[in-house]
């Protein structure tokens, strides 16, 4: 089994108008969603969902630079991550067509997590 | 890994942010109502953000309260310059020695408990008509946006919006909630009867053709009465029967309205569908609510359900009891709608012609010229009295009435009726 991480990008949770029933909708369709990937062995760590504000740090002619971040825009903001189990990379990314994000708009971008065999 | 598992109520969400609005708004004031939402709106977000991943926390209505209060920290370090606030505020909120402290406690389990109740009086303003205080209870105090109060009323979004900021306006107004001591306490009391009185018929006779939307309306109007009944200012004997009434209706709601979403009038129910718990439990609260000297239309509708409930048949039903009560009905509230099921009761007790006679007599018939249930109670008794041409004339005008396909079909169903007789 390998690791892979699931970014979840976009969608319009966050500072949405969606009323209190949409919301819990899609809340209890999330945990649902986990607790399947946990009950079929392929959740490794749930992950955190990341604040919508930060700071980006960058080098520039001056030395380095801060300012308010993050650049991405909205629909390719990451607001969130969790590391599941997966054979490969197909399986890893046929499994993440489940998540509830694609109905909010928002994308999963998944990423092997670099493995060192001694 | 595991994630935690704890079973939220299908509608928490809705329900806290009825709550939390009332609370942050006592704190705020009613004139800063929309900053109260903007701040409970957030919260949820936040709430949505973490429990999509995390699950739900042990205790989410302590999680909810204590973002909403953080979250309403902030709002009001970053207003008070801008803005007032509630005057018992205004003071405490300039020093960050007393701002949090005082929020805590403003926001407290114990201060919390009127707030909801103040709330629902509060929409149950004089000044507005009694659409907007039910649209506004729907909104602020049941958690549903302008869409679903528009897919509620079966009306449009626009003028949805525009009654429930219309109503608002007003609301903002009064900078406090209402205060439970009010000298109009009563008067406020019997418009907030009237408003869950609406929302529950709205649910129940109304429009809306979607089932799921009319339980809900249902389920609010019975929660939000239970809030009144709750408190001890406000459990007189009319909340009483009004609850009462509400539950012995909503036990014949899945018979009334059946999976396929076809409707059946009480004559033709499925009366082994009728929920024998909701039964008992309304019959409990009518039991109760008969203390004191004021007897109200609640009273009487109760009573006159709890007959219904009684009887295994539409045969067996003690109808000249019902008649009875639809005089006393008649006698504090006169509609032609209560009119017309007095005649539909008569005709029951005493035979076709004789509910056709009481329907002509009906005061006020042309107000019933829009509803489809007029035609089609001339058409039910025509058809009894053998005269299945004239029947079916009159459920052909019902047909042309039907607000939704639910009624079309039931009407339709009865233009069958016509036929196999009349063949």
């Amino acid at each position: 089994m390998s690791e892979f991480l699931y970014i979840y990008r976009g969608g319009d949770s966050a500072g949405s108008s969606a009323s209190p029933e949409e919301m819990q909708k899609t809340m209890q369709k999330w945990v649902a969603w986990m607790k399947e990937l946990g009950d079929q062995g392929h959740l490794k760590a749930i992950g955190n969902p990341l604040e919508p504000t930060g700071k980006v740090v960058k080098i520039n002619a001056k030395g380095k630079a801060i300012t308010d971040g993050p650049h991405a825009e909205a629909k390719d903001l990451v607001g969130g991550y969790t590391i599941v189990e997966a054979k490969d990379l197909d399986e890893a990314a046929e499994l993440s067509k489940g998540c509830p994000h694609f109905e909010t708009g928002g994308f999963v971008e998944v990423r092997p997590i670099m493995q060192i065999n001694m | 890994m595991e994630t935690r598992a704890v079973d939220l109520d299908e509608h928490f969400f809705r329900h806290e942010s009825g709550r939390l609005v009332a609370a942050l708004t006592r704190v705020f004031g009613v004139h800063n109502l929309a900053l109260a939402e903007d701040v409970v709106q957030d919260a949820f977000c936040r709430a949505l953000e973490m429990w999509k991943l995390r699950g739900i926390p042990e205790n989410p209505s302590a999680w909810l309260m204590a973002t909403a209060r953080n979250r309403a920290i902030d709002a009001l370090r970053r207003e008070r310059t801008a803005r007032t606030f509630a005057p018992e505020l205004s003071r405490l909120i300039e020093s960050e020695w007393t701002l949090a402290p005082v929020v805590h406690e403003l926001l407290g389990p114990q201060a919390l408990k009127d707030d909801e109740l103040r709330m629902m009086f509060s929409c149950c303003h004089p000044r507005l008509a009694e659409p907007a205080q039910v649209a506004l209870i729907l909104h602020i105090l049941c958690g549903f946006s302008m869409d679903e109060v528009a897919a509620a009323f079966l009306s449009s979004r626009a003028a949805i919006e525009k009654r429930i900021t219309r109503a608002k306006k007003v609301l903002a107004s009064s900078k406090t909630l209402f205060e439970l001591t009010a000298a109009d306490f009563t008067a406020r009391l019997s418009a907030v009867h009237r408003a869950l009185y609406l929302l529950f018929n709205e649910g129940y006779h109304g429009a809306s053709y979607e089932s799921a939307i009319r339980v809900d309306l249902c389920r609010e109007a019975i929660r939000l009465a239970g809030v009144l009944r709750r408190h001890p200012l406000a459990s007189t004997p009319a909340t009483l029967a009004l609850g009462a009434l509400m539950l012995l209706h909503t036990a014949r709601l899945s018979a009334r309205l059946d999976q396929a979403g076809e409707l059946h009038s009480l004559f033709e129910q499925d009366r082994s569908q009728w929920d024998t718990e909701l039964i008992a439990e309304g019959r409990r609260l009518l039991d109760i609510s008969a203390t004191g000297t004021e007897l109200t239309e609640y009273h009487l509708e109760a009573a006159i359900a709890a007959v219904h409930a009684d009887a295994a048949s539409a045969e067996e039903t003690d109808w000249p009891r019902i008649v009875e009560l639809y005089d006393m009905l008649l006698a504090i509230r006169p509609s032609p709608v209560v009119a017309l099921n007095r005649a539909i009761a008569l005709a029951q007790q005493h035979g076709p012609e004789r509910g056709l006679e009481a329907i002509r007599a009906i005061y006020g018939l042309d107000r019933l010229s829009d509803y489809p249930f007029y035609p089609a109670a001339l058409g039910e008794l025509e058809l009894r009295s053998g005269r299945p041409e004239l029947a079916r004339e009159h459920f052909r005008a019902a047909l042309s009435l039907a607000r939704s396909p639910m009624e079309r079909r039931f009407i339709e169903r009865r233009i069958a009726a016509c036929r196999d007789q009349s063949d």
